[in-house]
């Protein structure tokens, strides 16, 4: 996914010239050959995301497309105040590229660990927040962030994620797309964990529960009436995510299941990371496993809210 | 330098006497910081920078970002005295119906560069107007001014090491130096001194001035760049409050609110005087 989207910035920069790239000091050899043929448009900084973000902004605001390619924890957290007010209040064409977003960078312990990302993000006005499940998604995102309006955070996973999308329906930035249909359960997901929501609504199936998944690839503007749409027949609406419980997709789907006219009464739950710093190090899949991040969490978790809504009916 | 005895003249009594004009509604303001920078920008607007204030986005215009967005005041002063926008305005600042705020904001008010008020935001900024200027081939000149108390942020210094890596010479930073931050002298809160040496060291070419004297900063901005390929940084040595003897250099009037009416009175007796 990493690889495709910096890829992608490497081909629309081509054919369009108000494509420019800054890097943070990130990944030795990153796009050498965009530097190669078009060193005009490339910025290798150092390691000052404030100025790096207020740069990106200037040029921005002079007409030029920006993609900015850090890690995700130092291009969200570090530089916020920039993000708010040099991005989104001048609402400018800034692309933040976050490598690593969620839990990818296990090994490196929380320093590291972009679980907050999408909470701090979608708070801000202007921003559109976006997390593609695989590479084929990515492919099909990049062309759309070129001409859309307003700064995007583009939320990337570690790489070599398993290709679970197609383009049977078509994508487009705000629009969420239904992976697979059901009326019993909802899971609405975002990101890698698409994998994860589609295998547990597999083995919901075998157990003769219908769930549908939503894979909600763009968080801010989120597509509530989607999400509406498919939570009307459900009993039971989980969301998945990669992010602290706090803030993040589940919250948004909460927010939008709370003020909704709903006349039946339904159980919800939010699978995440809870609202700790992780302990351990060890790998992406672990500490997901340790947060019920996985499609046997989501299994039990629909498992047991069924029980409860059955027992009120 | 002796800026505490500079002279001001008329024009520069009477961009003052609009800043007291414009405080007379909302009775608040960042009074003594916007009178420390009103030659700075009485300079560039009447002699330096080109512009038309009848198309504020002309390309080929110079960039000029208040980068210290608290001394908006005196911005919003020399902007409508060049016919960016309505003087009708003024009276209007930080009120619900106006456009002028107590920091400046780029989508509402014409010639305003960039939207500032948090600190040790506009270097960065300018650095991209520099950068895409020097990609278009444009000629166009970017300035950007800096506080004292805004220079104790991080990122006006990770600017400061990006602009002399760039070797950025159409981009000057001017330093208001009043030596008063919010709550003291520069010198007690923390001090930049050597703050020329500072600029010197991260790649810019330096140069002092007294930023009350008209004609020493029209002679360095008319020697711009400083040095070959390299930014520059004018070190303006000025005076917090500077042109009203019970404001200069006086913590109170670093923010004001509340303004009296004797207090009004008593702004424009000073500046009447001259």
């Amino acid at each position: 996914m990493r690889k495709t989207c910096l890829e992608m910035v490497y081909e629309l920069a081509k054919t369009d010239e108000r494509i420019f790239f800054i890097g943070s000091d990130l990944g030795f050899g990153t796009l050498n050959h965009f530097k190669e043929e078009m060193p005009d448009r490339f910025f290798m900084e150092g390691v000052g995301e404030a100025n790096l973000v207020g740069m990106a902004a200037g040029l921005a605001m002079e007409g030029k497309i920006l993609y900015v390619n850090t890690i995700a924890t130092f291009l969200t957290r570090r530089c916020f105040e920039q993000i708010v007010l040099d991005l989104c209040l001048h609402n400018v064409k800034v692309r933040l590229i976050g490598n690593g977003g969620g839990l990818v960078y296990a090994p490196l312990g929380p320093t590291h660990l972009a679980i907050e990302d999408i909470a701090i993000l979608r708070a801000v006005p202007n921003m559109t927040v976006v997390a593609p499940a695989d590479a084929d998604e990515m492919r099909r995102l990049m062309p759309q962030t070129v001409d859309y309006p307003g700064p995007i955070y583009i939320r990337l996973g570690k790489g070599y994620d398993p290709i679970v999308t197609n383009d049977d329906t078509p994508f487009q930035i705000g629009k969420a797309i239904l992976s697979k249909a059901g009326d019993e359960v909802l899971i609405v997901t975002t990101g890698i964990c698409l994998e994860r929501a589609l295998e547990g609504a597999a083995q919901l199936k075998e157990k003769g529960i219908e769930a549908a998944v939503l894979h909600v690839h763009t968080i801010k503007p989120l597509d509530t009436a989607s999400i509406l749409e498919h939570a009307s027949p459900a009993s039971v609406v989980v969301s998945v995510e990669e992010h602290t419980v706090i803030g993040g997709l589940g919250s948004a789907v909460a927010e939008t299941l709370a003020e909704s006219s709903f006349q039946s009464v339904k159980r919800f739950r939010r699978i995440g990371i809870p609202d700790e710093f992780p302990s351990e190090y060890g790998s992406q899949d672990s500490l997901m496993e340790r947060s019920q991040i996985t499609s046997d969490g989501i299994v039990s978790v629909v498992e047991g809210l069924l029980k409860e809504s059955t027992a009120v009916a | 330098m002796k800026t505490n005895s500079t002279v001001l003249d008329r024009r520069s009594m009477e961009l003052r006497k609009t800043i007291v004009r414009t405080v007379e509604g909302s009775r608040r303001g960042h009074i003594g910081s916007a009178f420390s920078l009103v030659e700075i920008l009485r300079v560039l607007y009447d002699d330096v920078l080109r512009y038309d204030p009848r198309n504020p986005d002309w390309a080929e215009r110079d960039r000029c970002i208040l980068s210290k967005g608290h001394g908006c005041l005196a911005l919003y002063s020399i902007l409508s005295d060049k016919g960016f926008f309505p003087v009708a305005e003024l009276p209007k600042f930080c009120l619900s119906d106006g456009i002028l705020g107590g920091h400046p904001e780029h989508s509402k008010v014409p010639g305003v560069e960039a939207s500032t008020g948090s600190l040790g935001h506009g270097l960065s900024i300018g650095i991209g107007f520099a950068l895409n200027g020097r990609y278009e081939k444009a000629d166009y000149k970017t300035f950007v001014i800096v506080g004292d108390g805004e220079s104790n942020e991080g990122s006006v210094w990770e600017a400061a090491l990006c602009a002399g890596k760039h070797r950025l010479d159409k981009l000057t930073v001017i330093v208001d130096y009043n030596k008063h931050q919010s709550c003291g002298s520069t010198f007690e809160i923390q001090d930049m001194e050597p703050f020329g040496d500072k600029w010197t060291s991260f790649g810019f070419g330096v140069r002092e001035v007294d930023g009350h004297d008209v004609g020493e900063l029209r002679s360095a901005f008319s020697e711009l760049p400083f040095a070959p390929n390299k930014p520059s940084a004018i070190v303006a040595h000025t005076v917090k409050g500077k042109g009203v003897d019970f404001v200069e250099n006086n913590l109170e009037w670093h923010h004001k609110s509340k303004i009296t009416d004797d207090e009004i009175q008593a702004l424009f007796s000073t500046l009447e005087a001259v």
